[in-house]
């Protein structure tokens, strides 16, 4: 058996937890139970994506639900940029960050619809790029307003009577194309300094939104070619704007039905790639069991294509527990994922540093 | 015949905020941000069965002379997102957010409560205001200021539009298309979350002038005051209660709840010695001349603390407090300090001491319980937002000592006798509208099974306001 090269960064693994139109969407139960058993699973995170134009739960909201009934687990809502607030969007991001004491993300999603500028009435529905723009500069004044209070901003001094050092916390005093921010945030700096941004970068317009402001993006390929040349992409953006590729964690995104079972496991999983097909709105649909799902997911992995997964299950229950207890276990019994988590945050587990407020003065030796 | 039920006083814990209220130089005082400070206080008000929990909101962190106030606690989390939290550590506690009606558009947060109320299983509640200087506006895409009237059409119009969007759903599960073109708002579409467990999750209203006391007889279902006398309590209760006949409302229907903060002792005066502590810490030196500059509107950091108070006269016209409502009449203030200093020989901190935030009920715990229960009885409220100096632990004593004896007396709760936040204020869900073809109803929508539901008073008063 040849030995492979063994990719220079862990598999990152993540799951969507949506239930769609169920009965039981509103209700915290099943959010609950889904994020326990990827946590059980050891995933990196759950998602749970959002729209106003869409029945169900405000995203955001469901996921501070089940913060205190998990412990490990990232936890990353998708809140919309168009037609909200970035102040009220940072806070209710740090918050979550808060209450999950360090697990917190975004997936930041612009509202393109008329539908969706009707119920704001407050703008017309304008095109993607200029949404993109603005989400971009959303989610710069979003890291911003997480670092304009210092790590040790807070110093309860009795003799002087000061509870916070005031030259710890900045204006942002931030100027977009159709807002601006004073600052600084109300929320202290949350646990892990600035939340994990996340962006679908399939398209290219929030593909560049990724590239500058991102700490994972998802990207929908059809094949491993498609995967490995979309990440590409994206590193050479990041790059390009001056930032480090590898701070950049690039999933394949993938809806998985695997009812087929354990009749498909026994199937060539050389063929893998035969059971992808277009879904519903652009995405990429694997049907089979969850053994040809491991091997894809090594497969692509291993080849550098694409540094993990985000999976959206199907059936929101059983798909999920079939990737949990058959694709994951699978993958950790031959080594490839993680068995334990060493971290307790969502950077640890991605393996990102906690960032440096970008306010900070540089350590004495620095760059002055 | 039901024997005469004695009338039952309504809890609320407020998470301490930031302000010289708060004490954070005490060693016990812990985090006002890590996430076990407010789980600790929501459990300690759930197991004295209170009816909510309460945080509040500042969206612009206070500024003092231009420069960021730095002598109380800085900085705490977003309200709805915390209680959602909290909504997995507690049952049956009410949890309340205060969010602002200027800076906030209804469908995104008629959506986040009705969220809140599912996830809680219906005890979300939502404390309305309005503050909307131009400083705080900095913040926000639409910026700029409102006048107290157009805050309050905005506020009534906000609530009114709010609870459209609930009652978009009818009791057949579908969302019926809405459509509201007001004032303040032109928005139509279709509502994504489907009438809570509350119908409506319960308004608070906080604030005083004559519009806040209208607006919350119109639409509110708690007003939360700051009158802390038993004479200003009377007055301000029966002002807002005869208010409510004008809409269709009964007394019963507005629970009027005044902030309170207290000092218990096992003798009164163990008591006073420790409220007299407390204040000693709310009023470092350094915030007896902050409190001096905000009546004064100058600054007065070159004036000793322990010396007398200023001989100059206040600026009625100063900018230089941001962030905070400012004091009702300065020159008025000014002149009542100097003359109780005068006649007392006060120093600028015992001034300020004096004259500042003195806790509302202080006592031995059987004498704060009789004085509790005889606001509550003679008409000066229905209950107390409770606001405890120390965080998180500023309520345990309180439970502790304080709720029992509220029981002995038959004026409070000994278990939760419902779930929601609706049912331990005694308020009923409004009846959601008929669904267009309405078929018979089905017998597991809570909305067709709602036999105490009032004469439908509440699903006009939206239209009673906006006129
Ligand atoms: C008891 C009480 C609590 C309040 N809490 C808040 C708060 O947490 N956040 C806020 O922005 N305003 C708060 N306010 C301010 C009110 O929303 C309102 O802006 C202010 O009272 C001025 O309105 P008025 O002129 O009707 O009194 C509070 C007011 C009162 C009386």
């Amino acid at each position: 058996m040849s030995v492979l090269p063994s990719p220079s960064r862990p598999l990152r693994l993540a799951a969507a937890i949506g239930r769609g139109d169920a009965a039981d969407a509103l209700d915290a139960e099943p959010y609950i139970r889904a994020a326990r058993l990827a946590e059980r699973g050891r995933l990196d995170f759950v998602t749970l994506g959002d729209s106003f134009t869409r029945r169900g739960p405000d995203a955001l909201a469901v996921l501070a639900r089940v913060a205190p009934a998990t412990e490990r687990i990232g936890l990353v809502p998708t809140v919309t940029t168009t037609h909200t607030e970035p102040f009220h969007v940072s806070s209710a991001v740090a918050t979550l960050d808060w209450v999950s004491r360090g697990r917190a993300g975004w997936t930041v999603d612009v509202s393109t619809t008329e539908a969706e500028a009707r119920l704001f009435g407050r703008r017309p529905a304008a095109p993607a790029r200029a949404l993109w723009r603005e989400a971009a500069e959303v989610a710069d004044v979003a890291g911003r307003l997480w670092d304009s209070w210092e790590d040790d901003a807070e110093i309860r001094d009795v003799a002087t009577g000061r509870f916070i050092d005031r030259d710890k916390l900045h204006y942002v005093d931030f100027e977009g194309g159709d807002f601006s921010v004073r600052g600084p945030a109300i929320v202290p700096r949350p646990p892990q300094g600035r939340p994990v941004i996340a962006v679908d970068a399939t398209a290219s317009l929030p593909r560049e939104a990724a590239a500058r402001h991102a700490d994972i993006a998802y990207v929908r390929a059809m094949n491993r070619s498609g995967a490995a040349g979309a990440r590409a992409d994206l590193r050479g953006r990041a790059a390009a704007h001056g930032r480090d590729p590898d701070a950049l964690t690039v999933l394949a995104a993938l809806t998985v039905d695997l009812t087929d079972g354990e009749r498909a496991a026994s199937a060539d999983s050389a063929s893998y790639e035969g059971k992808l097909t277009a879904g519903r709105g652009g995405r990429t649909r694997y049907r089979g069991g969850p053994v040809g799902l491991a091997a894809l997911i090594g497969d692509w992995y291993e080849a550098g294509a694409a540094d993990g997964f985000h999976i959206t299950p199907a059936d929101p229950d059983g798909d999920l527990e079939r990737f949990v207890n058959g694709t994951v276990a699978l993958l950790q019994h031959r080594g490839v994922f993680r068995t334990f988590y060493p971290g307790a945050t969502l950077r640890a587990h991605l393996g990102l540093a906690r960032p440096a407020g970008r306010y900070a003065p540089a350590p004495a030796g620095g760059i002055a | 015949m039901n024997t005469p039920v004695k009338k039952q006083i309504h809890l609320a814990a407020h998470f301490p905020g930031v302000n010289a209220t708060t004490v954070w130089a005490d060693p016990r005082s812990g985090s006002q941000i890590d996430f076990s400070s407010f789980e600790h206080l929501a459990r300690t008000a759930e197991r004295g069965l209170f009816d909510f929990f309460f945080l509040a909101e500042g969206l612009r962190l206070r500024e003092h002379k231009g420069r960021i106030h730095d002598l109380d606690v800085v900085g705490r989390p977003e309200s709805i997102t915390v209680l959602n939290a909290l909504a997995a550590v507690t049952d049956r506690l009410g949890l309340a957010a205060t969010v602002n009606a200027t800076f906030n558009e209804p469908y995104e947060l008629a959506r986040r409560l009705g969220t809140l109320d599912h996830l809680s299983g219906g005890r979300a509640a939502w404390n309305v205001v309005t503050s909307s200087d131009a400083f705080t506006g900095e913040n926000f895409r639409r910026g700029g200021y409102l006048d107290r009237a157009d805050r309050y059409t905005r506020a009534a119009e906000f609530v009114a539009v709010a609870r459209e969007l609930w009652d978009s759903w009818d009791g057949g599960g579908a969302p019926r298309p809405f459509a509201h073109s007001g004032r303040h708002f032109d928005i139509s579409g279709e509502f994504g979350v489907r009438r809570g467990p509350q119908g409506h999750p319960v308004v608070i209203q906080a604030g005083d002038s004559d519009e806040g006391r209208e607006f919350a007889a119109s639409a509110a279902d708690i007003v939360f005051t700051r009158h802390g006398t038993l004479a200003a309590g009377r007055a301000f209760y029966a002002d807002v209660k005869r208010r409510l006949g004008a809409y269709g409302r009964r007394p019963a229907d507005l629970k009027i709840m005044p902030g309170a903060t207290f000092a218990l002792g096992d003798t009164a005066a163990e008591a006073q010695e420790k409220a007299a502590e407390i204040r000693r810490l709310q009023v470092s030196p350094q915030n007896a001349i902050l409190a001096l500059e905000q009546v004064w509107g100058r600054d007065l950091s070159a004036y000793d603390p322990d010396g007398p108070l200023p001989d100059i006269d206040p600026d009625p016209e100063s900018q230089l407090v941001q962030g905070r409502v400012r004091i009702g009449d300065p020159l008025a203030v000014a002149a009542k300090w100097r003359a109780l200093a005068a006649a007392k020989g006060l120093s600028i901190r015992q001034t300020v001491i004096e004259t500042t935030g003195r806790q509302s009920f202080i006592g031995t715990p059987e004498s704060v319980a009789a004085e509790l229960d005889e606001f509550v009885q003679t008409d000066a409220a229905d209950g107390f937002i409770l606001i405890p100096h120390l965080t998180p632990g500023g309520l345990d004593d309180f439970v502790a000592r304080v709720v029992p004896l509220l029981q002995e007396r038959g004026s409070f709760r000994t278990r939760y006798e419902g779930t929601t936040l609706r049912d331990h204020l005694g308020l009923a869900r409004p009846p959601a509208a008929p669904a267009p073809d309405a078929p018979a109803p089905d017998p597991k929508d809570p909305d067709a099974k709602d036999p105490d539901a009032p004469a439908p008073a509440r699903g006009t008063r939206g239209a009673a306001v906006k006129g």
